[in-house]
């Protein structure tokens, strides 16, 4: 609806190749980034969770963001998302920052996110799901809300694209029914429609493949790509190293809530240092970070 | 040790019988008398009337007359305790006035028991009024008031812990003494009952409306051993141990019974508050149909000459009610901190998955916690039923200064509930210095919410993580 | 009395006046733990600050009742605000205990001697809302069923009453279908679900939490305007928080989350309430629980509620009409 997401949707299919004349360091600047943070940090008590110096993200790319388990990933996500407060440090999303703004308004930015822990809203049928991610609905204002007339239409059209979009991730037969009976890799795949029902510039994905079934990866990488390809930056926290390897444009590794290095694949693939600290020594079983999280 | 766990379980289940068995005897059987029993009560409904006259009978015969004086209060001394018989003269009433058609002028059956200052409400209504309130439908009353009817009159009074005893005279700083270490007691009172409320917190995400109820529990318990209700009387030391063995059962009993077998069952967290909220009904009900609506004290160390530290004053009651509190805040502290089990609790309150993964018998932590907070429960209570009163709602009106402390501190954090705890008693009775005693609980209740705006997860809690 | 006596006296309760006033302050929990899921633990502070509403400005000030009305649905959104404020923002358990603690503030306030000149502290006030009764169209008489042992009768002050109150229950309960039927609703039973997801969908979560808590606050504040007009005196202690635990039992007989769910659960529990008391009555009557004086069956009444809830609870959680599939579902 807005005009900035309009703008953040505008085809630049060759943008992700532009990532060829960076140079694979940590904190390096991109020709044109879309989300850019500086001295970010968030410690827990004694522990510092997240303490990133620079990171930017381009346009039009798929990012994914790697590390073992309790590296920060999260918590990184959560404050750039404005779900939690960063300790210091800068943030800016298209330029315009982000200091400050509360987790409904990042979203309303175009930054949309998905949480690592599914959050599918479990007594509202999959459409309601579907329906609710709409933007710029009258009738979600109370006043308005007594006034169906007004907001017919709208909801018409917005139906109209939640069906389209459930069309595509294959929830369609399953729109009356309540999102609770979904099984994990089926509410994994809404939280992703409903995150696109409502037209971001820039998706922030955690764990998205985390406990869903081979078969449905596939088809879940299928749109990730397609995603890119129509525009939408993507930022994916992942563990499955084929996976990332196979469609990341660039990878941000992170070890103890910085970054330690980032790069196309294959500089990543032969960084020492990320071997050291990840693929060699602990290369994580993907999903297990759920259960260290189930509180 | 399967053999051994039936065993236990049996036992269990044998003393639970016991204390329903206890709880089934009615009555107050005769108890020796202390003496001073009075009839008593203040007509201020609509307002306060001077000169009426009230008369104390017993079987015909009277046994004495008392005026209404400027504030409409009276008293009658007793002989004994007993039933009487207590009418208001209907001509004494200034004419603006009726006697309310209830409770009436007369009270046929009035019990008193030993030492029992026993109150007794008249009203009076202006005669237009009467009429009105007499055509409601008979529920409209207890509707209205679920928590007031099906006891005695006196029970709709507010029932706020007493402010200290300090005489208006004294200087301030010594008042501020004075009111400092009450406040200090009763913060210890408040401390000692709300750790097992928050270590149940911590451990099982609930919360337990029913832990004011368990605070009654204790107090009512001893109240029964020391007068020699069931049994014959034993000190009241001796019965505030049995009255903590009790509640501990008690917690252990509704954790093995009730709590377990639902959370096995995943019900709800939602549904488990409202489990409490029933549970809490139930047994402050059965509380008040079983002992009466009446505020009685403890028997003994009731008569003690005060002790003079430099400019305090302080009963030998109170003082060893404080050291005692103490010495088990500390033991409490010292079980956690150094004990096996003590650091199984703090651990699964921390997080019950983290250490279930780590091999501890969370079931097992989760039922200890249940007792200990049992317990402390039982103990809080008979200590604030020495430093107060003992009545059906006393761990009730606890309840919400309990929460206060607890949610001072942290939720689900030991230590954090002792130091709410303190906080809240302190605040209490030091805003009693500046402002009515009548609100000092609305203040304790309002520093919570000041601490909860400034520092939402409590004072040594944790923030939730998001995502 | 009789068992058809019995029957007849709590027939007339479940559609009397009380249950309509109850209804209605459990159709605004209804909407805040209901469809929101905020644990409201302090909706009778609303009912509170809505009998003194009326109460003040009828009885202390000598003015309007429907003036009291407004003044009444003021107060609910003020205090909405004062407890919505510092607590919307908490986890849900400590929101809980907050409502639970500003209720039980306002109710030690309004019956404090600071207020007395103008609540009358612990007395009350009495002669409240007379002007309702000079509205009363219905001719003094006798109204109702009079069928030998089964006459259910209220005279015409009553059905004055019952009228109104019914008709505010009515309304409430249209206005809370078609809120919850629309894109509004919607956004609240995302954020009774799970309101982070919700955020992220760049919903103004606090915004609509606080939105149903005034709204669900003015319901029980009208509760409340109802109960004073309906008494004509109000008492501070008539506001304990066990008030709140019993509409809590009502919603949950009912069902939460259901447009009649409030409704169904007040007539049900004072149908059974005074069913109850009918029958124990008897029983005493009858010699047959002996150490138990007149006094205290009030007492095992609210036992049995308490009994009644844990067995809810246990055996239907989803209450009368609630859907038991959802329920289950949330459970994870
Ligand atoms: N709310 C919190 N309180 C305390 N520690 C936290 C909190 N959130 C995260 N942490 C800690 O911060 C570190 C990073 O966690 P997280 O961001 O979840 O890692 P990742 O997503 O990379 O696995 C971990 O050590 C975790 O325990
Ligand atoms: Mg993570």
């Amino acid at each position: 609806m807005s005009s900035e997401s309009m703008a953040g949707r505008m085809p630049a299919p060759e943008s992700h190749d532009r990532l060829s004349g960076v140079s694979p360091v940590p904190g390096a600047a991109k020709p044109d980034p879309v989300l850019r943070a500086s001295g970010v940090r968030r410690s827990f008590g004694g522990l510092t969770a997240v303490d990133v110096e620079h990171l930017e993200v381009q346009r039009g790319t798929i990012t994914a963001l790697i590390g073992p388990n309790g590296a920060g990933k999260s918590t990184l996500f959560n404050v750039l998302t404005g779900f939690d407060r960063m300790d210091s440090g800068v943030s800016a999303f298209q330029g315009r920052s982000l200091r400050g703004l509360s987790g409904h308004r990042v979203a309303r930015r175009g930054l949309v996110r998905t949480f690592q822990l599914t959050k599918a809203l479990t007594r509202l049928t999959v459409m309601e799901n579907m329906l609710l991610a709409a933007r710029g609905q009258t009738g979600e204002r109370m006043v308005g809300a007594f006034a169906p007339w007004i907001w017919r239409g709208q909801e018409a059209a917005n139906r109209e694209r939640a069906e389209a979009l459930l069309e595509r991730f294959r929830l369609a037969h399953m729109r009356d029914e309540i999102a609770g009976s979904l099984s994990g890799g089926q509410r994994k795949l809404l939280e992703m429609a409903r995150a696109l029902m409502s037209e971001p510039t820039m998706i922030m994905l955690d764990e998205p493949m985390a406990g869903v079934n081979p078969v449905l990866v596939q088809s879940l990488l299928e749109h990730i790509t397609s995603l890119r390809d129509e525009g939408v930056s993507v930022l994916f926290v992942e563990h499955d190293m084929d996976v990332i390897m196979g469609i990341s444009d660039w990878i941000v590794v992170l070890a103890e809530g910085r970054v330690i290095a980032e790069g196309r694949p294959d500089d990543i693939r032969s960084n020492q240092q990320v071997i050291d600290a990840y693929l060699g020594t602990q290369h994580d079983e993907p999903g297990a970070g759920g259960a260290e999280e189930g509180r | 040790m399967r053999k051994g766990a039936r065993v236990r379980r049996r036992l269990v289940t044998v003393l639970l019988a016991v204390i329903a068995a206890i709880l089934v005897i009615p009555a107050y059987a005769a108890a020796d008398d202390q003496g001073g029993e009075t009839l008593s009560g203040q007509i201020r409904d609509p307002e306060t009337v001077e000169g009426i006259e009230i008369t104390v009978s017993r079987d015909g015969d009277e046994i004495g007359t008392a005026t209404t004086d400027s504030d409409g209060e009276w008293e009658v001394e007793l002989p004994e305790p007993g039933t009487y018989h207590v009418v208001l003269d209907q001509e004494s009433v200034p004419d603006e006035y009726v006697v309310a058609e209830t409770p009436g002028a007369e009270f046929d059956e009035v019990e008193v028991r030993p030492g029992q200052d026993r109150a007794v409400i008249f009203r009076l209504a202006l005669p237009g009024e009467e009429e009105e309130e007499e055509s409601e439908p008979s529920p409209t009353e207890e509707g209205a008031e679920p928590g007031a009817d099906g006891g005695p009159p006196e029970e709709a009074e507010e029932e706020a812990p007493a402010a200290p005893e300090v005489e208006r005279g004294a200087s301030f700083s010594t008042r501020l003494l004075q009111t400092t270490l009450s406040g200090i007691t009763f913060g210890m009172i408040i401390a000692i009952s709300s750790v097992g409320l928050s270590l149940i917190f911590g451990t099982t995400r609930m919360i337990n409306f029913a832990h004011g109820d368990m605070v009654t529990f204790g107090a009512m318990m001893a109240l029964m051993f020391s007068t020699g209700m069931v049994f014959t009387a034993v000190p009241l030391v001796v019965a505030a141990v049995l009255a903590v063995v009790l509640g501990a059962l008690l917690g252990g009993g509704m954790e093995r019974f009730i709590w377990r077998p639902l959370r096995h069952r995943n019900v709800a967290l939602i549904q488990m508050f409202i489990v409490s909220i029933g549970l809490a009904l139930v047994l402050r009900h059965l509380l008040l149909a079983y002992f009466g609506g009446t505020r009685v004290r403890y028997d003994e160390f009731q008569l003690q000459s005060m002790l003079t530290l430099g400019p305090l004053q302080i009963t030998p009651r109170d003082a060893s009610i404080a050291a005692l509190s103490v010495l088990v805040l500390v033991a409490v502290a010292a079980m956690l901190q150094f004990t096996r089990i003590g650091k199984a609790m703090r651990a699964v309150a921390d997080n019950r998955d983290l250490a279930e993964s780590s091999g501890i018998n969370v079931d097992r932590v989760t039922l200890y916690v249940w007792t200990l907070g049992g317990a402390l429960c039982a103990l809080g209570g008979v200590f604030y039923g020495l430093n107060q009163t003992v009545y059906w709602q006393m761990g009730f009106h606890l309840l919400l200064l309990m929460f206060a402390g607890v949610i001072l501190g942290g939720l689900g954090t030991a230590y954090g509930a002792m130091v709410g705890g303190l906080v809240i008693g302190l605040v209490a009775m030091l805003s009693t210095l500046w402002f009515p005693v009548e609100l000092q609980n609305a203040w304790a209740l309002a520093i919570m919410i000041v601490v909860l705006l400034v520092r939402p997860q409590g004072i040594l809690g944790r923030r939730e993580r998001v995502g | 009395m009789d068992f058809i006596q019995i029957l007849a006296e709590a027939t007339r309760t479940a559609i009397g006046p009380i249950a309509a006033i109850y209804a209605l302050a459990a159709i605004g929990l209804n909407l805040h733990f209901g469809y929101t899921g905020l644990l409201n633990f302090g909706q009778v502070g609303f009912m509170l600050v809505g009998a003194y509403g009326v109460a003040v400005t009828t009885s202390t000030y000598e003015l309007p009742l429907l003036l009291g009305v407004l003044v009444s649905i003021g107060c609910a959104f003020v205090l909405a605000l004062l407890l919505g404020l510092p607590t919307l923002r908490l986890r849900a358990d400590y929101l809980a205990i907050s409502t639970i603690a500003v209720a039980e503030v306002g109710r030690l306030i309004y019956r404090s001697t600071v207020a007395q000149d103008i609540t009358g502290g612990v007395y009350g006030l009495q002669q409240v809302a007379g002007d309702f009764y000079a509205w009363n169209p219905f001719p003094s008489g006798s109204y109702g069923i009079d069928a030998g042992a089964f006459s259910i009768t209220f005279s015409a002050r009553d059905v004055w009453v019952m009228t109104v109150a019914w008709a505010v229950v009515l309304l409430a309960s249209l206005a809370m279908y078609v809120l919850t039927h629309s894109p509004w609703g919607r956004v609240i039973k995302g954020i009774r679900e799970d309101e982070d997801a919700v955020r992220a969908l760049g919903k103004n979560v606090f915004a609509y939490k606080m939105q149903s808590l005034v709204l669900g606050g003015v319901f029980g504040a009208l509760a409340g305007a109802l109960m004073a007009i309906n008494q004509q005196t109000v008492h501070p202690d008539a506001f304990m928080p066990q008030v709140t635990f019993y509409l809590w039992a009502m919603l949950l007989l009912g069902g939460a989350g259901r447009t009649l769910g409030p409704v169904i659960g007040a007539i049900g529990m004072w149908f059974l309430l005074t069913m109850f008391d009918g029958l124990l009555r008897d029983v005493s009557a009858m010699g047959l629980l002996p150490g138990i004086a007149g006094g205290e069956l009030g007492a095992l009444r609210h036992a049995v509620v308490g009994l009644a809830l844990v067995l809810l609870i246990v055996y239907r959680p989803q209450g009368l009409i609630g859907n038991r599939k959802e329920m289950l579902v949330n459970v994870k």
